[in-house]
């Protein structure tokens, strides 16, 4: 199976399933051709929907819609989304209406655009809301399962999509399933917590410390919120030392929820990996590098983290 | 509306406006000033127009009314009661804690509130998005949206604005969506002309392509024939600009942006009470013997000024 961006995947999905789903709409900001609903739109243009560039009307729009017994999915750029954190507040999650929202070009892995457009803070962000799951998934098997799962989750729900292509590691038969983690290499020294595109990287770096001599769990956690608490715990248990690797800011995403979850439950040594401060123009790899987040910044932080 | 309907509407927007005025002295904080500018707005629509079933507010075809300016909730609660969503003895949980009555609409706690509002500026977006999927739907009902005039100063209302005619042309026109404006000219700091002024109103909604209705939003009589226009225009959204007093009925509130977001104490509640009922001081012991109702209240409220 290539690597297939999760947004692409998205749009793939959404077009099954809307084949057999006629509650399936959609509701987009001018931006339908990056979030891939541009082929549902052409499929389906009575339940396509495009407001311009006024992503809080977009918000409150797709909360009218689920609150009428539409499952819209509501797309923009992550950090879009984000941005209109009030209406998402009041008008999705305290209106406990079922939208589904996705938010694409996650991270410093959009590159050239530069930080205007990077999603760094939504996971901190919806995170912060009751009621709303966030979810990212790391390949093209695991967002089309998650699109599937959003679909009959009663009540709202975020998706957090990638731009770049994202290599299969999902294991063979492997079911999304909300709160749960799944553990992609097992190890006894280190357990690296990756979501999202930095999985492949995580694996990979796993592979590199293999030959060192170093053991390293890695877990896939696309449920971000709720955490799999129990997997989190075991792995932390076991291996002693945690590393989270996410390309999202370091405050607020998957690191401060594990670290939310080891600090009360099981204290635990614990490197988070992310992005520091703003993102900025340049190729993905660079910017990977830059931040630590490519194969050999993940490894290095590794060996520095368990002092061997 | 025949005349004697017109009659029982007012009277019901009467016994509104009173409780109102008690919940809020009960509750000891909330908005008499906007919930006074609205009450005669939403009894009209309450009272024998809205389709609602209040054994099953989740009636897939019921009328939705979204009170954006959702801190007037006080007059939803009222009508609500009167139409058999809650008991009226629970008004008097407002703001309470653990009531359903919230100091701003929370859709999960009270059945037959659509929206949670409050957070200013929100509710044109849900209700367009709600008149859509009720049009995708194949459903009769109809969405109202109230929006206070403040609100409007809100960037998100002008998103939905320069939407709302144009959603889902043409094949699922937003015809079953009327929003009224609650044009009452003050807010939380002072007159509305005077912080950021609106005008001109009428025309800017009509510019974004609104058909655009005037009238005197205490007129039971405007209101219903308004409401009549909006439900037999085809093709687009209707606005009606519903001119307003802030704290109709009691005249030490009328006007006065400090009633705003105070509560009445006991005592200024019953002086309003007995405004709202147009009797005058002296005849006001002997009208209380005639009218226990209004006794009981107005006792309950003597004794919750001792407590």
């Amino acid at each position: 199976m290539p690597a297939k961006a999760s947004r692409a995947a998205f749009g793939e999905a959404l077009l099954e399933l809307a084949a057999t789903d006629p509650r399936l709409v959609t509701v987009d900001a001018d931006l339908s051709k990056s979030t891939m609903t541009a082929a549902f739109a052409k499929a389906y243009p009575d339940r396509a929907f495009n407001v311009g560039i006024a992503e809080s009307n977009l918000l409150g729009i797709g909360a009218g819609l689920a609150l009428t017994g539409r499952v819209p999915f509501v797309c923009s750029f992550a950090c879009f989304l984000a941005g209109r954190f009030e209406t998402i507040r009041v008008s999705i999650a305290y209106t406990r209406a079922g939208v589904k929202l996705v938010g694409t070009h996650a991270g410093i892995a959009i590159g050239e655009d530069g930080y205007s457009q990077m999603g760094l803070e939504d996971i901190a962000c919806i995170r912060a809301l009751p009621n709303i799951p966030v979810v990212q998934p790391a390949d093209e098997v695991e967002t089309k399962q998650a699109v599937a799962y959003a679909v009959e989750h009663d009540g709202p729900f975020y998706l957090r999509l990638t731009r770049q292509a994202l290599e299969p590691v999902s294991p063979p038969g492997y079911r999304f399933r909300l709160g749960k983690a799944v553990v992609l290499r097992p190890g006894a020294d280190v357990a690296i917590l990756a979501t999202g595109g930095t999985v492949a990287n995580s694996l990979e770096a796993a592979r590199r410390l293999a030959a060192d001599g170093i053991g390293v769990e890695v877990v896939n956690v696309a449920s971000i919120k709720p955490l799999d608490e129990e997997l989190i715990l075991r792995s932390a248990g076991k291996t002693g030392h945690v590393v989270t690797v996410e390309d999202h800011s370091l405050a607020g995403g998957l690191g401060g929820a594990v670290a939310e979850l080891l600090g009360e439950a099981l204290p635990t040594p614990l490197k988070r990996l992310g992005v520091q401060g703003f993102g900025e123009s340049g190729p993905a790899q660079g910017l990977y590098a830059k931040h630590g987040l490519d194969p050999a910044g993940i490894a290095s932080s590794i060996v520095k983290f368990l002092d061997r | 509306m025949a005349p004697s309907d017109i009659k029982q509407v007012e009277a019901i927007a009467r016994a509104c406006r009173v409780q109102i005025i008690r919940m809020l002295a009960h509750a000891g904080s909330g908005h008499p000033g906007g919930s006074l500018s609205v009450i005669d707005l939403l009894t009209t629509l309450f009272v024998n127009r809205l389709r609602i079933d209040p054994g099953r507010p989740d009636w897939p075809d019921r009328d939705r009314v979204v009170l954006s300016k959702g801190h007037c909730v006080p007059a939803l609660y009222c009508v609500m009661a009167k139409a058999g969503f809650l008991p009226e003895a629970e008004l008097l949980t407002l703001r309470k804690l653990g009531s359903r009555l919230q100091g701003h609409p929370d859709r999960a706690a009270l059945p037959g509130i659509e929206a949670a509002t409050g957070s200013l500026g929100q509710g044109l977006s849900l209700s367009l998005g709600m008149a859509l999927g009720l049009r995708l739907a194949g459903s009769p009902a109809r969405v109202y949206c109230i929006m206070g005039d403040g609100e409007t100063q809100e960037g998100q209302v002008w998103e939905a604005a320069m939407a709302g005619p144009k959603l889902g042309q043409p094949t699922h026109p937003l015809d079953n969506l009327c929003v009224i404006l609650d044009y009452n000219g003050i807010q939380l700091d002072g007159f509305v002309r005077k912080i950021m002024d609106l005008e001109p109103v009428v025309e800017k909604w009509r510019s974004f392509g609104w058909p655009v209705l005037e009238i005197d939003g205490h007129e039971v009589r405007q209101i219903d024939k308004a409401l009549d226009q909006a439900a037999a225009t085809r093709g687009t959204p209707t606005f009606i600009v519903a001119h307003t007093v802030k704290g109709k009925g009691v005249s030490f509130m009328e006007n006065d942006p400090e009633w705003h977001g105070k509560a009445p104490k006991p005592g200024e509640a019953i002086r309003a009470i007995r405004e709202i009922l147009a009797v005058s001081e002296a005849a006001w012991d002997e009208y209380l013997k005639t009218d226990h109702a209004t006794a009981e209240i107005v006792a309950e409220l003597q004794r919750l000024g001792r407590a």
